[in-house]
C-alpha cells in the first residue's frame, strides 16, 4: 500500500517489516527520527525486537557485534559525528564477517559543527570493509534496506544504506512500504554458520598473528569484490519480486551525448530536471547514477560512459587537498580503460542547497582537465 | 568466506606465551612456602599451582608454569610469607 510518509518513518516501518531483532541505537540529528520511530514501535506494542538504548554510538554498535554474534539480526542508524565514534566497531563489525545493517543519515562532518547534510561521513570509513549503498529518494532507500539485509547474510558482509540527512529523512513522499509477509518470501530467516552459544563456546575476533593476519584481510577484499555480482542478481530478483528497479549504476537521458554528469544519493533528482531543461534548450547531456560505493562498480560504469568525452563528478564529499571521493574513485576506474576527461565538482557541503543553475554552471567545466577540484557554491 | 574465523575456547594453552615475560620471573622457596595458594589466586594468568608434595615444616607448597608467566610480580608482592622473589631473566 502507497503512504505519504516522511523519509525516517518510511526507514523505520521497513525495518520493523523485516523482523530484525535486536535494534541499539543512539539519537544524532539527523537520523533521529528513525530511531525514536522504532522505539515508538517497541513502546506502542507493535514490534517484538529488543531495544537497547546505548550511552554512545560506540556502544551502539558494540551491543551490536554481541547480538549479531549470538545471531541475532541486528539494526543501527546513525550520522557523522556518531559514525565517527563508532568507526572502531565498524572495521571489527566487517572483520568479524557479522551481517549488521546500518542507515547512516549523511551529514556534514565537523569542525565548524553543521548539522546539515553532505556526504563526508560515509566516505571517510570506505576502507572499513562495509558495503555501502546509496539510494536516490526515500522509495529507493527503502528498498535498498531489504535488499541490504539479503546481501549482508548471504556474503557475512555489513551493509550500510546512505540517504542524504534532512534532504531524504525529512522529507514526505509517496512510498510503496513492502509488508512483512512479503518481505519473508523474499528474505529466508537468518541463519548464522556460527553463533555465540554458552552450551558450546566460542571465540569470536580472536588474535590473528602475522602468519594469518594477512590472508584473512585478503578474504575479505576478495569478498567484497565478488559481493558486486550478488548485489547485481539480488538488484534484479528484487525486481522479480516487488516490481521496482534498483541497479548499481543507471543511465539517465540522452545516449548519444557527449557530456555525463556522475553522483550518488538526491542530488541526481536536480541533475536530471537541470538536464531536462538543458535538453529543451538543444544541449544534450547524460547522468550517471552510482549506487554502490563499495563494491565499486567500475566495469558497469566504463560500459555506460567510458566512451564519453567528459564526465562531470559531483561530489558532496571531498579528500581534503585532492579531490571529490567518487571522482577519485572514476578516476582510478577509468586509467587506462576511456579516454574521458573528469572533472572533480565539489557542491553542497554542510547543506548548501544545490539548483540547477549551479548544475548548469558545474557542466560547463566539462573538458577543463584539472587535478583539482572545482568548488561551487553558488 | 573460507577461512574459519572462530576459534574453540582453550586454544591459548596450545599456544606457550611465557616469551611475552617481561624481564623477571618469580622464584619460589619450597621450604618458606606455607601452601596458601594466595599466588594462584592472584595471578592472572593461573600459573601457580600447588604441587600436591610436602616441604619439610609439613606444608604443601607451590610451583609456577613459566612457560605462560609474563612476570608481573603480583605472586611475590601477595604472598604473605615472602617465599616469592622476582630473578632478573637471563636472555
Amino acid at each position: 500500500m502507497k503512504k505519504i510518509l516522511e523519509g525516517s518513518r518510511a526507514i523505520a516501518e521497513t525495518i520493523k517489516n523485516i523482523g530484525v531483532d535486536v535494534v541499539s541505537c543512539y539519537p544524532i540529528t539527523p537520523q533521529t527520527h528513525i530511531v525514536e520511530d522504532l522505539a515508538k514501535f517497541k513502546a506502542d506494542g507493535e514490534a517484538d525486537y529488543e531495544y537497547v538504548r546505548a550511552e554512545s554510538e560506540f556502544a551502539a554498535m558494540s551491543i551490536l557485534v554481541g547480538a549479531s554474534a549470538a545471531g541475532a539480526r541486528t539494526y543501527t542508524a546513525t550520522s557523522s559525528q556518531g559514525l565517527l565514534l563508532m568507526t572502531e566497531v565498524l572495521y571489527n563489525v566487517a572483520g568479524m564477517r557479522l551481517p549488521i545493517v546500518m542507515t547512516d543519515a549523511n551529514r556534514a562532518i565537523s569542525a565548524p559543527i553543521n548539522i546539515w547534510n553532505d556526504q563526508q561521513d560515509a566516505v571517510t570509513v570506505r576502507d572499513a570493509g562495509w558495503i555501502m549503498l546509496y539510494g536516490e529518494n526515500n522509495q529507493e532507500v527503502c528498498d535498498l534496506h531489504v535488499l541490504a539485509y539479503k546481501i549482508a547474510e548471504a556474503c557475512q558482509i555489513p551493509v550500510m544504506v546512505n540517504l542524504d540527512g534532512f534532504v531524504l529523512t525529512h522529507t514526505l513522499e509517496t512510498i510503496e512500504i513492502i509488508d512483512s509477509k512479503s518481505i519473508k518470501k523474499y528474505l529466508p530467516a537468518f541463519k548464522p554458520s556460527e553463533k555465540l552459544d554458552p552450551k558450546d563456546p566460542l571465540t569470536f575476533g580472536a588474535f590473528a598473528t602475522p602468519k594469518h593476519y594477512m590472508e584473512i584481510r585478503q578474504e575479505l577484499h576478495d569478498d567484497v569484490v565478488a559481493s558486486k555480482k550478488m548485489i547485481a542478481k539480488e538488484m534484479t530478483s528484487f525486481k522479480k519480486y516487488f516490481g521496482r528497479k534498483l541497479s548499481l549504476v543507471d543511465y539517465y537521458g540522452d545516449k548519444s551525448a557527449d557530456t555525463v554528469v556522475v553522483a550518488m544519493g538526491s542530488v541526481l533528482g536536480t541533475i536530471k530536471d537541470a538536464i531536462d531543461e538543458l535538453k529543451k534548450s538543444g544541449k544534450k547531456v547524460g547522468v550517471l547514477k552510482v549506487s554502490s560505493l563499495r563494491p565499486f562498480p567500475a566495469e558497469e560504469i566504463i560500459k555506460e560512459i567510458g566512451n564519453k568525452k567528459n564526465v562531470i563528478v559531483i561530489d558532496k564529499s571531498l579528500s581534503l587537498g585532492e579531490e571529490g571521493i567518487l571522482a577519485g574513485e572514476l578516476k582510478r576506474s577509468f586509467y587506462g580503460n576511456s579516454k574521458a576527461t573528469i572533472t572533480s565538482v565539489i557542491m553542497g557541503l554542510g547543506g548548501r542547497d544545490i539548483t540547477k543553475e549551479m548544475i548548469k554552471k558545474a557542466i560547463t567545466q566539462a573538458g577543463k582537465s584539472r587535478n583539482q577540484a572545482v568548488f561551487i557554491g553558488k | 568466506m573460507k577461512i574459519k574465523l572462530t576459534a574453540k575456547p582453550g586454544t591459548t594453552s596450545e599456544i606457550k606465551t611465557g616469551n611475552w615475560r617481561e624481564q623477571h620471573y618469580p622464584e619460589i622457596d619450597h621450604e618458606k612456602c606455607i601452601g596458601c595458594g594466595m599466588c594462584d589466586t592472584v595471578c592472572p594468568e593461573g600459573i601457580c599451582f600447588n604441587t600436591g608434595e610436602k616441604n619439610k615444616a609439613g606444608k604443601f607448597f607451590y610451583e609456577k608454569d613459566l612457560d605462560y608467566c609474563k612476570g608481573c610480580g603480583l605472586c611475590a608482592e601477595a604472598c604473605p610469607v615472602k617465599a616469592i622473589t622476582m630473578r632478573e631473566e637471563k636472555k
